[in-house]
């Protein structure tokens, strides 16, 4: 009896497995079904992640300013973002972390005319007792201080190439960490002495890691396009989002994370 | 307990896969779930196979990152085994024969890196081993060692993940065994460890096999724990599941060449040990 038992117990993980996946399969063609149908009530964003914290605050205050309506997020790496957009995924708006990126949508002739938004530039990280006395960029090419740098494909590791090349230097990182967020977090525990990431990640960290500005940041400076999409299934409040993005409002809510106006 | 009556015609099937006593009509219920599960598993790799840029392939196979990114897999999956072999084996040796208070505790906990997501086996261990870690701290003031962001970082990273596939399959082989040897190598005065080295490790060998390439292939598809722990840096920590990653970000066409090439030789190696020694008598 008892085998038996655990026999079925056995195959749960995989019935619900099985379930959640026919979840996932049938939630999205009946979203974009009620969109089609004239109720356009939800807006589908897909926005890179250093943009999570003041885009959530953004789509709050759009859904109490449009009764009724949703905003819905996807945050990521706006390089995967831009794959999901080009491979027919249902977005009404794009911000990416980057022109290159946004470059692959426009290329793609699924959206037109973006405008930078925000741009943001970026920092020194350290831990907050800053264990190897970094205080300028320079301090990073000392082969005894450990720095962790974006890859170069993502946007935040080719902002750090340029900042580097700009003033000359040459630095051999431990590792090419996979977005901002994970270099971030080689800060916060320690093991690394420093990196490079936006002043934006230093702001949401809420003080686990110091930023020290560097004058170099200026040669490196990331700009933030956004655009709706070209086939947007909730048509004009999309218009409507990207509009709350680039008024007073938004402005205020990004320059309050450490984003610098364009 | 079981092993007198159920295990003499388990072992012969894996003798014979294939060539069963049982013939007859194949049923339905069973043949249209297995070619659908089959078709499951092999169609995503189709796709890869017509998505590839063919024309360039050459050019792309031959960049050096390419080459050593494939080179530092094959090393730390091996590696990663080994130590898995070392600890894994007499682990599961534990589980099986030697009843302890909290067993099934212990048995639970050996699976722990199964459930984890790797990324926060990654973190776990960044907690125990990194700079500042438990266990970190004091092999850095003590021997100087520093385990995040070396190859020795991606060998622990993978073989956290992948020694719960050796310590199962051992585990489950060690059970399923005929006891009766190793009573009667006792009753012949052998201590426990000459039999555990001249009865059950030969008995169980088929197991361990199976269990070794198990846990190489998760070793060498490994990526969460291994960028998480070890970081990514070409030719030191960079296997080939985080330059797919990477590629990814930019060059879909390269992660698809890159994806390939560690199929295609994983694929070539597990065939080949299947044939050879997983099935074997």
């Amino acid at each position: 009896m008892f085998r038996r038992l655990s026999r079925w117990a056995a195959a749960l993980p995989l019935a619900l497995v099985l379930a959640g996946a026919a979840g996932c399969g049938s939630s999205d063609p009946a979203a974009s079904a009620g969109a089609s149908a004239g109720g356009t009530t939800t807006v589908t964003v897909f926005a890179a992640a250093s943009l999570t914290g003041t885009f959530t605050e953004l789509g709050k205050a759009f859904e109490t300013a449009n009764p009724g309506t949703t905003v819905r997020f996807n945050f990521g790496s706006s390089a995967t973002l831009a794959q999901q957009i080009t491979q027919g995924a249902p977005a009404d708006v794009f911000a990416a972390a980057s022109p290159a990126t946004m470059k692959t949508v426009t290329d793609a002739s699924l959206a037109a005319a973006p405008t930078t938004f925000v741009r943001n530039k970026l920092v020194i990280a350290v831990p907050t007792d800053n264990p190897a006395k970094v205080d300028e960029l320079k301090d990073l090419t000392d082969p005894k201080v450990k720095v962790a740098l974006c890859a170069e494909q993502v946007p935040c590791g080719a902002a750090a190439v340029k900042a580097l090349d700009a003033a000359g230097l040459t630095v051999k990182p431990v590792t090419l960490e996979q977005d901002v967020k994970a270099t971030l977090t080689k800060v916060e525990l320690g093991e690394v002495d420093a990196a490079l990431v936006y002043k934006t990640d230093v702001i949401a960290s809420g003080g686990k890691v110091q930023g020290i500005t560097f004058p170099e940041a200026d040669k490196a400076i990331n700009d933030y396009p956004i655009a709706t999409l070209a086939k947007a299934p909730a048509g004009d409040l999309a218009k409507r989002f990207v509009d709350l993005v680039l008024s007073q409002q938004g402005k205020d809510v990004l320059t309050k994370a450490g984003f610098e106006a364009p | 307990m079981t092993t007198t009556t159920s295990t003499a015609p388990a072992r012969r099937r894996d003798r014979d896969p294939g060539q069963g006593a049982v013939t007859g009509r194949l049923p339905w219920v069973l043949l249209v779930p297995a070619l659908l599960g089959l078709g499951f598993l092999v169609l995503p790799l189709a796709g890869l196979l017509v998505r590839a840029p063919w024309s360039t392939l050459g050019t792309r196979l031959a960049e050096p990152q390419v080459l050593e990114a494939l080179r530092l897999s094959l090393v730390t999956a091996t590696l990663a085994t080994a130590v898995c072999l070392l600890l894994g084996v007499p682990l599961a040796w534990l589980l099986a024969r030697v009843t302890f208070p909290g067993r099934r505790l212990v048995r639970a906990l050996v699976t722990v890196p199964l459930v984890l997501p790797p990324v926060v086996g990654g973190v776990a261990l960044l907690l125990v081993f990194g700079r500042r870690g438990l266990a970190g701290q004091w092999l850095e003031a003590a021997f100087g060692i520093t385990l995040p962001f070396t190859t020795v970082g991606v060998v622990v990273a993978e073989a956290f993940v992948a020694m719960p596939f050796l310590v199962i399959s051992v585990e489950g082989a060690l059970r399923a065994a005929d006891q009766r040897f190793e009573e009667a190598a006792a009753t012949l005065g052998a201590s426990r460890l000459v039999i555990f080295r001249r009865v059950t490790l030969p008995l169980v060998a088929p197991g361990i096999v199976a269990g070794a390439v198990l846990c190489w292939a998760r070793a060498l598809g490994e990526f969460g724990a291994t960028i998480t722990f070890a970081g990514n840096f070409p030719g030191r920590t960079q296997t080939m599941p985080l330059a797919v990653y990477l590629a990814l970000e930019t060059e879909p066409e390269a992660a698809i060449v890159l994806s390939l090439v560690l199929l295609a030789v994983s694929v070539i190696i597990l065939a080949g040990l299947r044939d050879r020694w997983v099935t074997a008598p």
